[in-house]
């Protein structure tokens, strides 16, 4: 009963039904990967699916679908059922190959779909001879049974066919071992069995326990390598799960310079790395450029171009302070990509993280090709799509806006807002502005202040500008200021009463800008008449504005600004960037005066004990495909019998089509070579 | 397959003796010229490349005699376009036959049109049992696999003209693997209409490719799709050269299969049944179909594999386009064990094979539209 149990299981496993089903299985469950982004930061899946279904999916092994143990137990009956099904059919397909079938009976060579009878004129000899010679001159082994009353040529061809189920059904079970051999299971495996742990990001690497470091003698891993320029670095992080292992390489890996290359468009053309790697036991060196595309192989670790970073670019940056009441106050700055700053004034104490820096920031400003391509009739549509397949010149789809850089500031309550500075003015509805991006996550997109360039070029005008519109001390002065330019002639009373107004109008777009404004009109002014008093007050506005234009030129030594269109698009700008600066939520803004770029490479290593023995499988996987699948099998008997009838019968491992024909020439043939009288139909020249 | 190369009744003479002979010492002198002159640009894989092309090609055109002509024809045409060019990309909007016949996108759009009118043809011939229509449609798809070929060699040859640094094969991007995925859709079947000496089969197999036009087409107007942009470094690498094409060999064979495995199904059901080659037939096609393909891509995903070793640094990481590719994998290697092992046949196996396209497709655009990874040589 025992002994049939395991039969049964023997039986089940090795059947191509559970095999059939497990490469199911082995889809859908790859398909899950596909959906769940892998390997991604816990922070992330957690913000994606919340509290509930964060740890569920966890449990599942959603983040890493193809380590997690159920998908390892998958493969690994994928494995045994492969192996399993070969054991199974070994025996008897050897025998198959081997067997020429010359026994077979009469009567079971009736039984072929395949055969067809007629006499032979000739002497029994030489149409035996003719027979074999037809057999070998056709590519058959052939094989002569004699009987009593006639003799048998069993002849086949195409036996490798089934050497091909050997090849590719041993090429999955390479593939499957060489695969987990290079997966992250032998990590795994020392995580549980070797007292290793690892540890979270975001360390300095003499801080990394010695459990979390792995020894030069790991012989399976794969991981970053970060080097900025100038530096060098004997450490590749490996990530797994949430946390971080260091692997500990054989050489130390130096970069002198990376470069970066780019096509006319602005899409990058060329990645390169110049090294310098040193033996760590011997002290030896020698100098490589690595590039995408071309590994670098040492020590039994392949070393791959894999990404680049800043590496600490250091930048002088001008603070200027847009809190209201401390006019135009100035403070240089100077850091590096990557540093923690305390940055602190009246009114605050904020820290200050330099994350990014960009020598080059190229943004796409192609015209939106939806539109462009409906314009015109069908037939200009279709001659401007004829010619080369070259784009039109007008077409340079990429902008460069110089460099730019990125950074947080983080408040007492460590809330952080994160902002993207640019160095360089753009131009913008014919005025030069300067951008700076904010948003409060990483999720937003960056919303953008865009400061004008004075007469000089500089920003300074905005911020002193700033400085006064904002300072309720000086409200008074720039309202009444205001009034008696307005209306020179006027009594003292109208005056009074515009003073009054202006004023008011001051400390509403102090407060939120456009905002409490448009909120005052909307609450205070009956609905027919808003748009006239919108008008208004923006005119006072501006007023107001030119008005602190001109008390700055004052305070310059300058002579008063008189009014002209540049000087009025300067003033809706600056009035326009005021009014955004106050919901900028940061109390000063970050101009980049000067920087040193440092990039940084970041390399893959890998050691891959499993790639020989996947790359084995490969081949055989290929060979045993085509060997299956084009190799034909064909089993060829001519029977002759004492009395001059012959029987030719034709079996094939491949019921189709062409063997219906295949069939039909070899008749022919040997009606034609044993019966000389017969004429077919057709010359037939089969091979 | 050797025995099928001359089919009964068709016994090799003289003439066809002498065009094979006449078909290998063009493929050998245009190659040895090609090494003569331009060997000192060509790296050693460069060079491999060409040399199998060698034998490959007369392989291809020995067995499949039709493709002498088609070889000789398109490199005939992308010859002639060269040579208008002298060399300025400008000559395109200037010289009456680039503009109108034989530049890149002149001669695709060609294709685009041929393949539309080649369908009506087909479905013409098909419904109204006109032999004649059936002859048209098969010419006019000779004729639009011709243009679209020449388009795609002038195209790599522009490409160079753009400058020596941005050149590249035009299979690298989601627009160029569309014009390839059509072309070798419209070969593999061009090849089954010899073979079986049917061109019933014509009216749907043209149905899919029509599709994939359609699409090209409004890749083309809507998105300027068409134009040629450099490479990435990432795909900057001589694994394209054959992982692409063998890709398309398995996506445009499983393509055919499932279109055959609708006509299949109609018949099945007494539509058309009177029209189509018999049920048996269509199963053959289907089978070789989804052989030949399985085949194929089972070369694409290894030298895939390979190519990745060297890009990304390892042979698989479980990529959404290798994935999917995976799952492609299984889904026809399932098919082929119900095949051959389970002895399954009929409507079960057409049915696998219509949605194996659905599966193909998704593998194919839908990864590109749904899905963040690598493979990032077009987005939609």
């Amino acid at each position: 009963m025992q002994r049939g149990t395991a039969r049964d299981l023997f039986e089940l496993l090795s059947s191509m039904r559970f095999a059939i089903s497990l490469l199911t299985a082995l889809g859908i469950a790859s398909i899950i990967g596909t959906v769940v982004q892998q390997n991604e930061p816990f922070n992330a899946y957690l913000n994606q699916f919340g509290p509930f279904w964060f740890p569920v999916f966890e449990t599942l092994g959603l983040y890493s679908v193809y380590s997690a143990p159920w998908f390892l137990v998958i493969l690994a009956f994928l494995v045994l059922s492969t192996s399993l099904c070969i054991v199974r059919q070994t025996a008897p397909m050897l025998r198959e190959m081997r067997s020429f079938r010359e026994r077979a009976r009469e009567v079971s060579l009736r039984q072929f779909a395949h055969r067809s009878e007629f006499s032979c004129s000739l002497h029994a000899d030489d149409a035996l001879a003719r027979i074999e010679d037809y057999a070998r001159a056709n590519g058959f082994a052939a094989r002569t049974d004699r009987r009593p009353d006639a003799v048998l040529v069993a002849a086949r061809q195409g036996s490798l066919s089934r050497s091909g189920y050997f090849l590719a059904h041993g090429a999955i079970v390479l593939i499957c071992v060489g695969g987990l051999l290079d997966g992250d299971l032998p990590l795994r495996a020392q995580l549980a069995f070797g007292a290793k742990s690892s540890t979270s990001a975001g360390q300095l690497i003499a801080d990394i326990p010695e459990s979390s470091r792995l020894p030069e003698s790991n012989w399976s891993f794969r991981g970053n390598v970060f080097v900025p320029e100038g530096r060098s670095n004997r450490y590749a992080v490996l990530r797994l799960d949430d946390g971080i292992l260091l692997q500990t390489l054989p050489f130390s890996i130096a970069l002198e310079k990376f470069h970066i290359e780019h096509y006319d468009n602005g899409s990058p053309s060329r990645f390169a790395s110049d090294l310098t790697i040193t033996d760590v036991e011997t002290g030896q060196s020698f100098s490589h450029t690595l590039e995408v595309n071309r590994p670098l192989f040492h020590h039994g670790i392949a070393i791959y171009q894999s990404g680049f970073e800043d590496g600490g670019s250091s930048l002088r940056l001008r603070a200027h302070s847009l809190l209201p009441g401390h006019p135009a106050r100035q403070q240089d700055i100077a850091g590096a990509i990557g540093d923690v700053l305390p940055l602190s004034d009246k009114g605050y104490a904020h820290t200050l993280e330099l994350t990014e820096f960009r020598a080059f920031t190229v943004e796409d400003v192609v015209p939106d090709p939806d539109q462009e391509a409906r314009q015109g009739s069908v037939l200009t549509q279709v001659q401007r799509q004829l010619g080369s397949g070259a784009g039109a010149p007008a077409d340079k789809a990429m902008r460069n806006l110089g460099p730019s850089f990125v950074f947080r500031l983080r408040d007492e309550a460590g809330q952080a807002r994160e902002f993207h500075n640019y160095m360089m003015p753009v131009e913008r509805d014919g005025a030069w502005v300067v951008l700076s991006g904010v948003r409060d996550s990483a999720a937003e997109e960056f919303a953008y202040l865009r400061l004008p360039l004075d007469e000089d070029g500089r920003l300074e005008t905005w911020f002193s500008l700033h400085g006064l519109v904002f300072d309720p001390a000086r409200h008074e002065q720039i309202a009444s200021r205001f009034a008696e330019r307005s209306l020179p002639g006027a009594d003292e009373a109208t005056r009074t009463r515009l003073t009054a107004t202006a004023r008011h109008v001051l400390d509403l777009f102090a407060e939120r800008g456009y905002e409490t404004v448009a909120r005052f009109i909307e609450t205070t002014v009956p609905s027919d008449e808003r748009e006239r008093a919108l008008d208004l007050f923006l005119k006072i506005l501006n007023g107001l504005v030119w008005e602190a234009w001109a008390i700055q030129h004052e305070q310059s030594g300058r002579e008063a600004p008189i009014l002209d269109e540049a000087r009025a698009r300067y003033l809706s700008n600056a009035t326009t960037a005021l009014s955004d600066s106050l919901l900028y939520g940061a109390p000063l803004y970050l101009q980049l005066l000067d920087f040193t770029q440092r990039q940084a490479t970041v390399l893959q290593v890998t050691r891959s004990p499993g790639k020989a023995v996947v790359y084995a499988g490969f081949l055989l996987l290929i060979l045993g495909i085509f060997a299956m699948l084009y190799i034909r099998e064909r089993r060829l008997f001519v029977l002759l019998k004492n009395n001059g009838d012959v029987l030719v019968a034709l079996s094939s491992n491949r019921r189709t089509v062409d063997v219906d024909e295949h069939f039909g020439r070899h008749v022919d043939a040997l009606r034609l070579i044993l019966d000389p009288a017969f004429a077919p139909d057709t010359p037939a020249m089969p091979r | 397959m050797n025995e099928l190369a001359h089919r009964p009744g068709s016994m090799p003479g003289f003439r066809s003796a002498a065009l094979d002979w006449l078909y290998l010492a063009a493929l050998l002198s245009g190659a040895a010229l090609a090494l003569v002159r331009y060997g000192s640009h060509m790296d050693g894989y460069d060079t491999a490349i060409l040399i199998i092309h060698v034998p490959l090609l007369t392989a291809v055109g020995w067995h499949w005699k039709p493709f002498r002509g088609f070889a000789a024809t398109v490199a005939l045409l992308a010859l002639a376009a060269i040579a208008l060019y002298q060399g300025d990309l400008a000559r395109a909007d200037q010289t009456f036959a680039l503009k109108y016949l034989i530049s890149s996108q002149t001669a695709i759009m060609w294709m685009s049109a041929l393949v539309f009118i080649a369908t009506g043809a087909y479905w013409l011939g098909l419904i109204a049992g006109a032999d004649f229509a059936e002859r048209t449609g098969s010419a006019l798809t000779w004729v639009a696999v011709a243009m679209g070929t020449t388009g795609l060699l002038v195209r790599w040859y522009e490409s160079y003209l753009l400058g020596p640094e941005i050149g590249y094969i035009p299979i690298s991007n989601l627009y160029e693997v569309f014009v390839l995925f059509c072309l070798i859709t419209m070969l593999l079947y061009l090849y089954y209409e010899t073979r079986y000496g049917t061109r019933r089969m014509g009216a749907f197999v043209m149905v899919i490719v029509s599709a994939a036009v359609g699409f090209l087409l409004w890749y083309a107007f809507s998105r300027g799709a068409h134009e040629i942009q450099p490479l990435i470094p990432a795909l900057q690498s001589y694994w394209m050269k054959v992982h692409v094409p063998a890709n398309f060999v398995g996506y445009g064979a499983f393509a055919l299969a499932a279109m055959i495995g609708i006509a299949r199904l109609l018949a099945g059901r007494g539509i058309l049944a009177a029209r189509l080659p018999a049920e048996r037939i269509l199963e053959d096609v289907m089978y070789r179909a989804i052989a030949i393909g399985f085949a194929f891509f089972t070369i694409a995903t290894v030298l895939g594999a390979l190519w990745a070793a060297e890009a990304w640094g390892t042979y698989w990481q479980w990529d959404p386009k290798e994935t999917w590719a995976l799952i492609v994998w299984l889904n026809y290697a399932a098919w082929l064990h119900m095949r051959l092992t389970g002895g399954l046949r009929g409507a079960m196996l057409a049915w696998w094979a219509v949605i194996g396209l659905a599966v193909t497709t998704f593998a194919f655009v839908g990864v590109n539209m749904f899905l963040t990874g690598l493979h990032s040589y077009g987005s939609l």
